[in-house]
């Protein structure tokens, strides 16, 4: 028998599903260790071809902000040319919008700050009624013009309205929205570039961070010397399957 | 209404550490055994591959293999005259779920308690006197000596392969070791993990200061390593992506590496995953376990007969399933009388981080293991004199950076703007100068108004009520912290940083700060019925056909990681259990 039968057959005795349907996941396990190599869900690649929350409107806001909190200079592109926007875009179209896994039970009341957040609102609502809310507050001060009809600098200044709590928002707190948004830009400017952000993995070049090798046995007592290892990510990684 | 399985010898709740343990001793013994898991069945080859274990966003950030608050989750006040609140996403501690429990996803830091941690109140009392401690302060002695456990820390670090070196050997103090450890009676398996550059520095620092350090010790192996039960583990390659993190490469100690391969092939065991065990059913006299209810993922409702239940799951939940189950006296913080859901404790965790000049320093962050790092032990337990500080207990200090994950780990100095082009400027400057993974791994001490129970409002998707946490950071432990964060700040200016940040941990508690998981307490260990739920070999004193494993049975919490003590006395359990209880079902110890 060949080592793969070998293993499959092993897999077949290891698991025994306790009932038909696909969604009950309850299982058996005895008879050996279950053998399935790589089995498991390996993460999509998010490609930026269309948008699956943001309306068109909602995305060149959305663009220009993370532009402008993540600015084109010498040390990178920008972040929508880095893919923030796509980012978040699937990051609200996936579980994160839906705080899937969170506890949502009632009663919902507000708490301490130790206590932590206690809102009903998820993520992908915050957005919605947010910048629904920041393009109104926009207009209203600067003579009618939108976050996009702005220039760099009173965009600027129409972020550092939301920071520091300026900026009112009609029906959501301005820093609790600015906090999101600076989280999720920054988080996507800075993990994987399988999530569609950190494009060409321009934040891991920025900062010296050589990304997702595995095995550093041969640096690690070559103390306070530049790696010079090439920057790798999930998707360029040589056992890539996903 | 449950349907009735067949009966098994053993039922075991919750397949991580202790309960793989405990089901391998007891399925050696002839038993058969069957282990009811909550979470889902996680192994090395189909779970975490090289080719995307490595995902900060994934496991990290959004906490892949955690427990998920939906399914479970507790509640949360820092005093009795709060309303507690639901924990809807983690952030104080992390949960493990599934097979291996939170033995995936731990760092692997592998520590014994000194000796005196085990009798900690007769021992502070007799050196300090009985007006020394805090009157609300409820630390004891855990019924159990350091002497006693030394065979299972031994046997636990065998089976892990740990990485260290040992700074006490059979009393003779050891050069390069951690000379105030208790004795060991063999060195460690496997010698130290390789330290990189931060670490190199702390040591030279922590010499100059006239501080002994010793390499951590490692549950990272430093080399290949078969263990007693022939299960082979694999070199750490310092990949940086270990706690939150399923290690791909076979070389991070975790019960999937060390005892499940083993434990799987036996004929006599079986695993049951998704299973989420309701209540331990007791018979019509209330002591004795006749064994559990669980449902599974189709919601269908199980009776599992058993003629011994190991509890096995999270301290927490321990708990819960104590309580859910009318097994002993909840607490009652008034009067102080009941024992389940006392001496409820976390740590006390603070640090420092050392920004140094980006033309000098090079430290490479992100090569980096789980439990690498080099630390300090003058400034734990009682290893220095506390009369002049004005408190109790104390920690390890290390330079102890696990990784440069860059969400995680890309600190920038005070005053830098959350965003634009200075804030890139500053991640670009300081990535790599910065050591950032300062620890100084206080201790916390139990006290009366600290403490676990019911909540009376918020329910799990069953309908049973969640656990409810009521802790606050006391005195003692804040005044401990601000004094080892000092310690840990003047290495690093030895060490050369240009620019200090002390992060001492400062009240009140806060349910979203990250500080470990080390959760213990609620159902102790101890001498008697009075001062404890579970006697010196963790069995229940009012069921005694029920053993309670992990930091549950802790009494208070030690300066160090907790796996080794929990490791340590699931193996001294299971010896009792093999070597006196088989024969003689029925008190261990009568009270």
């Amino acid at each position: 028998m060949s080592q793969l039968n070998r293993r499959q057959l092993l897999a077949s005795s290891a698991i025994v599903i306790l009932l038909g349907s696909p969604a009950a996941r309850a299982a058996i396990i005895r008879g050996g260790l279950p053998w399935k190599p790589g089995a498991a869900d390996p993460p999509t690649l998010v490609t930026p071809n269309g948008w699956h929350f943001f309306t068109p409107q909602e995305t060149a806001t959305v663009e220009a902000f993370v532009d402008r909190l993540i600015p084109a200079d010498d040390l990178s592109p920008g972040g929508k040319d880095c893919g923030c926007a796509v980012y978040i875009d699937r990051q609200l179209a996936g579980p994160y919008g839906r705080f899937d896994g969170y506890y949502m039970s009632g009663p919902f009341q507000k708490g301490t700050k130790q206590q932590g957040p206690q809102s009903p609102v998820t993520p992908a609502r915050h957005y919605r009624k947010a910048l629904a809310a920041f393009d109104k507050a926009c207009s209203d001060k600067f003579g009618g013009k939108v976050f996009t009809a702005l220039s760099d600098a009173q965009r600027d200044e129409a972020i550092k309205g939301l920071e520091d709590g300026s900026l009112k928002l009609d029906g959501t707190d301005s820093k609790e929205f600015f906090k999101l948004v600076l989280k999720d830009t920054q988080n996507g400017f800075l993990a994987d570039p399988i999530y569609g952000g950190n494009r060409n993995m321009a934040s891991w070049k920025m900062i010296g961070f050589p990304g997702t090798h595995y095995d550093y046995r041969g640096w690690v007592d070559r103390h306070n010397q530049r790696v010079t290892l090439p920057t790798i990510s999930i998707a360029e990684h040589p056992n890539w399957s996903g | 209404m449950a349907r009735k399985l067949p009966h098994k010898d053993v039922v075991v709740i919750g397949l991580g550490w202790t309960g793989s343990i405990l089901a391998n001793e007891l399925t050696d013994a002839g038993l058969d055994v069957v282990a009811i898991e909550r979470g889902p069945w996680r192994d090395t080859a189909t779970d975490f591959l090289i080719s995307y274990a490595q995902d900060e966003l994934r496991y990290r950030i959004q906490h892949e293999l955690f427990l998920r608050p939906s399914q479970m989750s507790v509640t949360f006040r820092n005093n009795s005259k709060e309303t507690a609140l639901p924990v809807r996403t983690w952030g104080a501690f992390m949960l493990g779920n599934g097979a291996g429990g939170a033995g995936v996803h731990w760092n692997a830091e592998t520590w014994r308690f000194l000796p005196t941690d085990f009798t900690v109140r007769s021992h502070l009392t007799q050196r300090y006197g009985a007006n020394f401690l805090p009157q609300d302060m409820t630390i004891q002695d855990w019924g159990i000596t350091y002497d006693q456990l030394e065979p299972h820390y031994d046997e636990f670090e065998y089976l892990c392969g740990t990485s260290g070196q040992a700074g006490n050997l059979n009393g003779s103090i050891q050069a390069g070791g951690n000379p105030f450890e208790g004795p060991r009676s063999r060195p460690y398996p496997t010698p130290p993990m390789k330290q990189g550059y931060g670490h190199a520095l702390f040591a030279q620092a922590a010499k100059e200061l006239g501080y002994k350090p010793f390499p951590q010790p490692s549950g990272n192996l430093s080399q290949s390593y078969t263990n007693p039960l022939a299960v082979t583990l694999g070199q750490c390659t310092y990949c940086g992506f270990c706690e939150w993190f399923g290690c791909a490469n076979y070389s991070k100690a975790t019960p999937q590496t060390t005892v499940l391969p083993v434990l799987l092939r036996k004929p006599n065991f079986e695993a049951r995953t998704e299973c989420e065990v309701m209540r331990i059913n007791l018979d019509s006299t209330g002591k004795r376990a006749t064994g559990v209810t669980y449902v599974d993922t189709s919601g269908e409702e199980f009776e599992q007969p058993a003629d011994l239940v190991l509890l096995c799951a999270f301290s927490l939940f321990n708990v819960q399933l104590l309580l859910l189950s009318g097994i002993g006296k909840a607490y009652d913080p008034t009067t102080g009388q009941g024992q389940i859901g006392r001496n409820f404790t976390h740590q006390t965790v603070s640090s420092a981080i050392g920004f140094f000049d980006k033309d000098k320093y090079n430290f490479n962050p992100f090569i980096a293991a789980g439990a690498i790092g080099t630390c300090i032990d003058e400034f734990n337990g009682d290893n220095f004199d506390h009369g002049p500080a004005g408190f109790v207990g104390g920690g390890y200090i290390g330079e102890v950076q696990t990784n440069g994950r860059p969400i995680e780990s890309t600190p920038v100095p005070p005053g830098t703007p959350a965003w634009g082009s200075k804030w890139k400027q500053a991640l670009r400057d300081n990535y790599l100068s910065t050591i950032v993974g300062g620890s100084c791994h206080g201790s916390m001490c139990s006290y009366r108004d600290v403490y676990l129970d019911l909540d009376p409002t918020y329910k799990d998707r069953f309908g049973r009520p969640l656990m409810r946490i009521t802790i606050d950071f006391h005195d003692n432990e804040l005044k401990m912290s601000a004094f080892l964060t000092d310690k840990y700040a003047e290495i690093l200016q030895k060490m050369g940083a240009k620019q200090i940040v002390k992060k001492p941990r400062k009240g009140p508690y806060d349910v979203t700060q990250y500080q470990t998981s080390h959760l213990n307490g609620g159902a102790i260990m101890g001498t008697d019925p009075g001062n404890s739920a579970l006697n010196m070999y963790l069995q229940s004193w009012d069921v005694p056909n029920l053993f309670v494993q992990g930091a549950s049975a802790f009494p208070q919490n030690a300066g160090y990681n907790p796996t080794g003590t929990v490791g340590a006395l699931a193996l001294w359990s299971a010896h009792a259990i093999r070597s006196q209880y088989l024969k003689n079902p029925g008190p261990l110890v009568h009270a």
